[in-house]
């Protein structure tokens, strides 16, 4: 095939141009989107303007857009400090399960312990599970080099077939009726409002701060970073390999079971084995897109909470369904990581005319 | 085919990536029955020339001729229909086939193979340019030189006349190359033309007809090897003079065993290795590495140099032996142990950017990769070493945009002063050094000897692993040969020659 256009490796793109380049990719994804709704009879400025409307149009819609943004944001900050060592972490749904089964177990069996004590070992428990959960594909991987990606993503199906199994049989509400259904948590085992919604928003905004601070002014950061750039080097360099991969990954995990003991104290106020909702996967999406960067990260999960949170609301208004938000999602995700491609290469156009002489 | 026309003539020849000219308005000629030097330092555009006379490559602007006929290529195979055959630098063999397979494989040899008119046409074309490949051995089998010989006979039974070698003598030992020579010669007599590509003054003027000389993406000019002096084309190369001696101080009396009595540095004692698969890649080798002294160590690649560097360093297990840095036994130690001990050691290893940098992150990152581990408490001080990294940057000339630029982005010679930089900067007792000028132009080379015959003034032993045997008997007091793992000998630099080596490096007297 002969194409109209030169393709030459460039050097640097400056700064601006590399933004104008990611504004450019993600203005073209919302237009194909367009087009793909246009195809399906779907208004795309409705569509959406309302999104926008869905996810700002009122106090209770920004709040329940915060509401997704809290566990994207924490689950993405988990997901990042795997990344950063090149530690495909592909089971944050497991580990967000682990996180939520630990903080439940905390709260069903200490119903009347004061609300700040049992928070805190609910949050504990939840870290040690989820750390724990990640621990075992990267104990494997330290020792035997085992390929971490399909065993996180299998951990996931264990971690939530088994709490599945746990709502429908032992820890089945006796109460319920038959409907296979937790008990609620005790008053002190939900997490208090803080400014108008669950305490959560401040817990998130404290862990970018925080893996900000420790990915990049921290020695365990340093040799999280060095370790994924080159294993070679860090042997070189002295590091103990197994030690920082086992670090990372019970940090990334236990984040990731964070997120779980938000999402059931806060929102199911019960654990259910739904309740990772696709975050642990989303989450993946949204750490590429901030380039592993904690403080992009914050931004990439609020507008993609803003997708979220817009899709649920256009199937109400518009009885459009919800997947056409995760297809602009997954639109824009292509989108962008193809525009890596014309910061790395200048596309020059020619005219087929030329090309053709060219090809001969 | 016109019998006056050149085998091949590039007119105008232009080729960018990015902003970058890899090759500007370059004109060669190449005539049958000639050996064609391609002169020039890293850089200098001589591979990209060559990739795009055989088809990988194709020019911005510029027409190329192939026995007077002017020819476009599409890809690789329509430069192989021209009669032209490339030799690349790393062997693109199957391990495992045997040579005829190897050299079928890819042709268009109908679906039913003939293996005995097969092997009558390779003994054929063996015996018209005196290529001693036997048909049957399995490519693993062979040494180096006899890949070498079969990737010959592999362009040559494709129907090559034009044959383009890049850096063939790089893997050679001396008597290796000489045979090499000799099958050029050969070729050359049989009416082909043959191009080189190489960086080797010496090799130019013994081989070549003519010289074509790049630099930095243009022509500088074609001369007659029997009319030019090295030190002429040195300049064409660099741009300008270089004083191309090495000093050699000597700390020691005369001869290796003035010093016999004095306790080493570091002494290795009995070291055996064993690779992956249970071979041993260091066998019983033992050696003292003194103060004031630059240690060559010689030998074909793969001879067990990087597990000699890397066991001294800690990262190598052994099987057996000791090695005592001033006394102490550090054998069985690791990395941060080495480091955390205060063990002054500096290792410049084969792989900068992959082992001894990170080249994603800056000058600053990198020059606290070792270091870092003695920092107390949690959080990495930078601090200091955003100076130190600005110390070093100045000291050592090295072009940077600033000491926040990725070192992955610097030059080859760049690279290597921050790494040499940093190592030295530690204040080493022994520097491991492999391959430290590989891939550098003449300047950079001669900046790095000068920086390692100050680290021998001031005390250091270093260990040189090296290649290029002139360099190895002008810059070092002593030079052991490695054949196989094993020490084959250990030489007085000031009164050995390279074909003393060249026998040590084959096994020689064991």
């Amino acid at each position: 095939m002969i194409l109209p256009v030169r393709i030459t490796k460039r050097d640097d793109v400056p700064r601006r141009q590399a933004a104008v380049i990611l504004v450019v990719s993600i203005v073209l994804a919302l237009v194909f989107s367009g087009v793909v709704m246009l195809l399906f009879g779907l208004n795309p400025i409705e569509v959406y303007g309302t999104i926008v409307q869905g996810a700002f149009g009122s106090a209770m819609r920004l709040e329940q857009t915060m509401i997704k943004a809290v566990p994207l944001t924490i689950a993405s900050l988990g997901i990042l400090v795997a990344f950063k060592m090149k530690f495909w972490n592909i089971g944050g749904e497991g580990q967000i399960m682990m996180g939520a089964l630990a903080a439940s177990w905390v709260a069903l069996n200490h119903p009347g312990l004061p609300q700040p004590l049992l928070l805190l070992w609910m949050g504990a428990a939840s870290v040690v599970a989820g750390g724990v959960w990640a621990l075992i594909p990267a104990a494997f991987k330290a020792k035997m080099g085992t390929n971490e990606t399909i065993f996180t993503l299998m951990m996931n199906y264990i971690a939530i077939k088994f709490v599945m199994y746990l709502q429908y049989g032992p820890w089945k509400d006796p109460e319920s009726k038959g409907f296979p259904r937790i008990p609620k948590f005790s008053d002190a085992a939900i997490l208090p409002d803080v400014g108008g919604m669950h305490a959560g928003w401040v817990l998130m905004l404290i862990l970018v701060a925080a893996v900000f601070l420790f990915m990049n002014y921290t020695k365990k950061g340093y040799e999280i970073a060095v370790v994924g750039e080159s294993l070679e080097t860090a042997r070189y360099a002295g590091m103990n390999i197994p030690v920082i991969i086992m670090i990372a990954m019970f940090i990334s995990g236990g984040l990731c079971g964070l997120v779980g003991m938000v999402q059931a104290s806060a929102i199911e106020k019960t654990l259910t084995w739904g309740l990772s909702s696709g975050y642990g996967f989303t989450a993946i999406i949204t750490t590429w897109l901030a380039r592993l960067n904690a403080v992009t990260t914050l931004f990439v999960c609020l507008a993609f909470a803003v997708l979220l949170q817009g899709a649920d609301y256009i199937q109400l208004a518009l009885h459009v369904p919800s997947s056409v938000a995760q297809v602009v999602q997954g639109i824009i995700l292509f989108f962008v990581l193809g525009s890596d491609f014309f910061l790395r290469y200048r596309v020059k156009w020619i005219g087929l005319a030329r090309a053709r002489a060219e090809a001969e | 085919m016109k019998e006056s026309a050149p085998a091949i003539e590039m007119r105008g020849i232009s080729k960018s990536f990015g902003s970058a000219y890899a090759n500007k308005d370059i004109d060669l000629t190449v005539l049958p029955g000639e050996i064609h030097a391609l002169l020039g330092e890293n850089g200098a555009g001589k591979s990209t020339l060559m990739n795009m006379l055989s088809g990988i490559y194709r020019p911005d602007s510029g027409s190329i001729f192939v026995n007077g006929e002017a020819v476009r290529f599409a890809s690789p195979k329509d430069s192989i229909k021209r009669g032209i055959g490339m030799i690349h630098q790393h062997f693109k063999l199957v391990d495992v086939m045997t040579a005829r397979d190897n050299i079928i494989l890819g042709g268009n040899s109908g679906f039913f193979l003939n293996n005995k008119a097969l092997n009558r046409r390779i003994s054929e074309l063996s015996d018209r340019y005196g290529l001693d490949v036997k048909p049957d051995k399995k490519v693993y089998e062979m040494s180096v030189g006899e890949k070498q010989t079969l990737e010959i006979l592999k362009v040559l039974y494709r129907g090559a006349n034009i044959l383009i070698m890049d850096e063939p003598t790089a893997v050679l030992t001396p008597q290796e190359i000489e045979k090499l020579f000799a099958i050029i010669r050969n070729m050359k007599a049989q009416g082909c033309a043959v191009v080189i590509i190489t960086h080797k003054l010496g090799e130019v003027m013994e081989i070549s007809d003519r010289i074509t000389v790049l630099r930095r993406g243009e022509a500088i000019a074609t001369v007659e090897t029997a009319q030019v002096e090295i030190p002429t084309l040195i300049e064409m190369m660099v741009g300008r003079r270089v004083d191309l001696s090495i000093k050699r101080e000597s700390f020691h009396g005369a001869g290796p065993d003035a010093l016999s009595g004095e306790q080493g540095l570091l002494c290795v004692d009995g070291v055996t290795v064993y690779d992956k698969d249970k071979k041993a890649a260091l066998d019983g080798v033992s050696f003292t590495l003194r103060t004031h002294e630059i240690l060559g160590v010689a030998g074909v690649a793969g001879s067990g140099q990087k597990e000699l560097c890397e066991t001294i360093a800690g990262l190598q297990a052994a099987e057996k032996g000791r090695i005592f840095f001033e006394g102490q036994n550090i054998l069985g130690k690791s990395p941060r142990d080495i480091i955390r001990l205060g063990i002054r050691m500096g290792f410049i290893p084969e792989d900068r950017l992959g082992m001894g940098l990170v080249g994603s992150m800056d000058i600053v990152h990198n020059m606290i990769l070792k270091e870092y581990q003695n920092q107390r408490g949690f959080v990495l001080r930078r601090g200091p070493s955003a100076e130190k990294a600005q110390q070093i940057v100045d000291r050592l000339d090295i072009l940077t945009p600033s000491v926040h630029t990725p070192v992955s982005r610097l030059s080859g010679g760049n690279i290597q002063k921050v790494l040499l930089g940093r190592e030295i900067d530690s204040d080493p007792k022994v520097l491991i050094t492999a391959y430290p000028v590989r891939g550098l132009d003449i300047g950079a080379s001669f900046r790095i000897y000068d920086l390692l015959n100050e680290q021998k003034a001031r005390g250091v032993g270093v260990i040189f692993i090296g290649e290029d045997l002139d360099v190895l008997i002008e810059l070092c007091d002593r030079i052991l040969v490695l054949s196989g793992g094993r020490i084959t000998g250990a030489l007085d630099a000031a009164r050995t020659t390279k074909e003393e080596i060249g026998f040590l490096m084959t096994g020689g007297a064991a």
